[in-house]
Formats: structure tokens, C-alpha cells, sequence
């Protein structure tokens, strides 16, 4: 019953961030904060784990073709599928749970504990839209992140191959360009919209409405980084379903 | 002014507020006191709009609460000053921005008015220094003068505090009490402040209401306390031998 409840505060959320807007002059700034706080602040990391885990990737790939019979440039087909389909949109967004998401969850919440959101209502400003709106727009930024963690993972493959003695160059870039469906990349961006407007609402949401302390602060990101991972995980299965299945 | 009839709030079943009415006066510091957990906090966050009593009624200058639309709700918020107990400034902006915010946020003055609106308030509240710092290189005390003055940068009718004074040294206790009490007769404002700072109460209390468990167990001003024989008020505000000695000799004056 209680999830229910939240599940439905979270909706009712979402309809207030898109009423009584703030003014335009100040949301431009905000939402270029959000822009550089959100989407600049990750590209540091998503740049390295992409890269590696690309690596990886095509590693495993190549030490598991067992059979003299398989032609090498799999590896770079292999490679190419689990980064775009998978590792790219959702092994990202769940790393973005927890480097965004707990910034956005205790950030909020932390104005929630100094009664700064009280401070925003009782001079009549809609707290959610102030707080929220500019990051939702911030985070349609993310297909740029989630497109740089293709190109890297992509990358990072073709080193590890090539660099590894797995495959030559020519063959994992054969191996790219074999069989491409570009309805997958379609799919991989319809799932990183989407996941980007859940990394932005479900931290925002749990920060919002927290009650407490700086200790209940830290277990509100906690469990925004847990629900924010479940949500992408049946989203995506769904999505999945509905668009490969 | 502000006239409260029959107020009751509660949370989880638990009733907090129970039955409150009075009235708060224009152009008068307006004082709300009683001991930790007796409603002071809900009792002003209701008048703040900030809990929707279960019953009762807060009529602002003869509008009920209750009875207007979003609209009006926003217009009336607007009007309201607010000093939080722990000052609420946003610690990303400089002191300079935060006094600005509700300019900023719903005037349509020009960038140069704003900015001598609020090089006035930050004067009047007695901060000429402190333009670009941040709440968090500045003491206890500026912050709630800052606080003070991003209250009153919108000229609002209405002024609340939240224990202005606590964390803060005697002296600069009495400052910011000062300053409240000439800020509401200069600009004649309704002002309520949640207190339990018996020098505020002695000092600047022309109206106060205790609350004791919800209800208000007694009502007057700052002279009639010390004639008070109501015993609640009595325990809770002569509970130290200082006020005790105060209350004494008032009363010996007097004979």
C-alpha cells in the first residue's frame, strides 16, 4: 500500500514541476548549471568506464571464441552489440543512479533538512519547478553522454582487440559494420530518454519529500540509488519487449 | 492583521493545535511562546500556509485563507516575509543574491532598481560589507540580518519569525530583536514571532500568546505578564531566579 502511495505522490510530483513555471531569465541559468553540474560533472567518469569496460568486453568475447571455425571479426560484432544495445543506455544510467542520482537526492534533500524549500514556497515560488524542471531539461542532454559511452565503448574494443592480438584492425572494423541494424540505435536512444527522465525525477522525488536530518539525507540517497536502478532495470525490460520482442 | 478563529491541526491522529483564536495586530510585534512541543512551530507554519489546518479559519486583512483561489494564495504569499530559525539562505548564492531572489523572482523592475532596493535593506539591516559573501563565510548573526533583510526586500504586510534568536549571543539577540520591532513600526507591518527568548519577551512582546499542549492558555503584552497570576505563564516564564528577581521587583515598583 505504502508503494502504491509513493508511486502515486511521484506522478502527482511530476504534474506540479510542469505547472506555474518560474521565469524564464532564471530558469536559463538554472538549467545551464544543471547542464554543467549533471551532464560536464559525469563526462569524466563515463568517458573511463566506457572505454574499459569496451575493452573488456571485446576481451571476454575473443577468449571465449573457442572454435577455429568462428570468424575473428565477432569479436567486433560482439562488441558493438552489447555496447550499443546494452552497456551504453543501461549499464550507464545505473552508474548515473548512483553519481547523479545521490548528488540530486542529497542536494535536495539537504534544502529540504535547512528549510530552504519552506523559504522557496512561503514567497510563493513552485519549489518543484524551480528544483526539478531545470533538471529534467539538463538530462535531455544525456543522448550526447550516452552517444561519447558508444563511441568509447566501441573504442575501447577495437584497442583491447587489436592491441590484445585478438583480431586485426580490419576484421573488428568488418565486424562493426556487418549486420548493423540502425533500428537499434533508435532503441538505444528511446531507452536513454526515458532513463534520463527517471534519473532526474526519482533522486528529485526522494529528496523532495524526505523528512529528517543529515542522516536521513544520506539514507534518502541510499534508497533514490536503489529505486532509481529498479526503475531502469524494468524499463528496460519492458522497453525491450516492446521494441525487440 | 491577522485573526486566527478556532484553528485545529493535527498529524497521524495526534492533535498538535486545538482550538486556537486570536488576533494579530497591525504595527505590533506579535509573539507567539510556550514550551518545546506546545504547536508553535505548526501554529506558525499554519499561518504560513505551509499546513492546511483541519478546522478553523486565518483570516488575512478580513480574507479568509481557506476561501481563496491559487491565485490569491500566490498574491498572499507574496506579501509574507519570512526569518527561518536557521536563517534558510541558499547557500549556493552570495548574500547579495539571496536578498535579490524574491526580486528578482517576481519584480519586473529594472536590474538597477533591484540592486538599490537591496543595497537599502542590506543598509537598514545594518550589513554594508557583506555583499558577495556566502551565508556560509559570515556569522550566525549576519546571517539572520540577511535573512531579515531578503524578508523584507518585498515590502510584505506580513512578517514571520522562527526563533530569530536561537544560536545566537545576548547581545546579539537584542539586536535582531530591535531590529524586528523597528522594521514592524516603520513599515507597519503585522509581524508574529515564535519565540521562547524571555529577553525578546520582555523586550519587544506588545501582543503574546502562549501555548501550552495545543491551546492557548493565556494572552496580553509584556507589561501584563508581570502581573500575570495565570500559573502556566508564570512556570514557564519566571522559571529562572533572574526573571524571578525581574517579576519581583516590577512588581515592588509598582506598590
Amino acid at each position: 500500500m505504502k508503494y502504491f502511495e509513493a508511486i502515486g505522490k511521484y506522478f502527482l510530483m511530476i504534474r506540479e514541476v510542469f505547472l506555474r513555471p518560474t521565469k524564464w531569465s532564471i530558469m536559463k541559468n538554472l538549467i545551464l548549471k544543471e547542464i554543467d553540474d549533471l551532464v560536464f560533472g559525469s563526462l569524466g567518469i563515463m568517458i573511463f568506464i566506457s572505454f574499459f569496460v569496451g575493452g573488456v568486453v571485446a576481451i571476454q568475447t575473443a577468449l571465449n571464441m573457442d572454435s577455429p571455425l568462428l570468424p575473428k571479426y565477432l569479436v567486433g560484432f560482439a562488441t558493438r552489440q552489447s555496447v550499443i544495445l546494452e552497456f551504453a543506455p543501461t549499464f550507464t544510467s545505473i552508474i548515473m543512479a548512483g553519481k547523479v542520482g545521490s548528488y540530486i537526492t542529497s542536494s535536495i534533500g539537504t534544502m529540504r533538512v535547512t528549510e530552504q524549500i519552506d523559504a522557496l514556497e512561503v514567497m510563493g515560488v513552485n519549489a518543484l519547478n524551480y528544483l526539478v524542471f531545470p533538471k529534467i531539461s539538463a538530462m535531455l542532454l544525456y543522448p550526447f553522454v550516452i552517444s561519447i559511452s558508444m563511441f568509447l565503448g566501441i573504442f575501447g574494443g577495437w584497442a583491447a582487440s587489436v592491441m590484445g592480438g585478438f583480431s586485426t584492425s580490419v576484421e573488428f572494423i568488418d565486424g562493426l559494420q556487418i549486420d548493423f541494424k540502425p533500428f537499434h540505435v533508435f532503441y538505444a536512444f528511446t531507452k536513454t530518454i526515458i532513463f534520463a527522465f527517471i534519473l532526474a525525477t526519482i533522486p528529485s522525488f526522494h529528496g523532495f519529500y524526505m523528512k529528517g536530518g543529515a542522516l536521513e539525507v544520506g539514507k534518502a540517497s541510499t534508497t533514490s540509488f536503489v529505486w532509481t536502478s529498479v526503475a531502469i532495470i524494468i524499463i528496460n525490460y519492458i522497453i525491450t519487449q516492446m521494441l525487440l520482442g | 492583521m491577522i485573526v486566527v478563529e478556532n484553528l485545529h491541526k493535527s498529524f497521524d491522529g495526534t492533535p498538535v493545535l486545538k482550538g486556537i483564536s486570536t488576533t494579530f495586530e497591525k504595527g505590533k510585534t506579535n509573539l507567539i511562546i510556550g514550551q518545546s512541543g506546545s504547536g508553535k512551530t505548526v501554529f506558525l507554519k499554519s499561518l504560513l500556509g505551509l499546513f492546511t489546518p483541519e478546522e478553523g479559519n486565518i483570516i488575512y486583512n478580513g480574507i479568509t485563507y481557506s476561501e481563496m483561489d491559487d491565485d490569491q494564495k500566490r498574491e498572499l504569499r507574496q506579501q509574507m516575509g519570512m526569518v527561518f530559525q536557521g536563517s534558510a539562505l541558499f547557500d549556493s548564492m552570495s548574500v547579495q543574491e539571496n536578498v535579490m531572489f524574491p526580486l528578482k523572482m517576481f519584480s519586473k523592475a529594472p536590474l538597477s532598481e533591484m540592486q538599490d532596493r537591496v543595497d537599502f535593506v542590506l543598509n537598514r539591516v545594518k550589513l554594508t560589507d557583506a555583499h558577495h559573501k556566502f551565508p556560509s563565510e559570515i556569522s550566525g548573526g549576519m546571517q539572520k540580518r540577511v535573512a531579515i533583510a531578503r524578508a523584507i526586500v518585498n515590502k510584505p504586510q506580513y512578517l514571520f519569525c522562527d526563533e530569530p534568536n536561537s544560536g545566537l549571543d545576548p547581545k546579539t539577540a537584542i539586536i535582531i530583536d530591535n531590529l524586528v520591532q523597528e522594521i514592524t513600526q516603520e513599515y507597519d507591518i503585522t509581524t508574529v514571532i515564535n519565540t521562547h527568548d524571555m529577553n525578546s519577551v520582555m523586550e519587544i512582546g506588545e501582543k503574546i500568546v502562549f501555548l501550552k499542549d495545543g491551546h492557548k492558555a493565556w494572552e496580553g503584552s509584556n507589561k501584563e505578564i508581570f502581573r500575570t497570576d495565570n500559573e502556566a505563564v508564570t512556570n514557564f516564564v519566571y522559571s529562572s531566579e533572574l526573571f524571578k528577581k525581574v517579576r519581583q521587583m516590577y512588581i515592588e515598583e509598582r506598590n
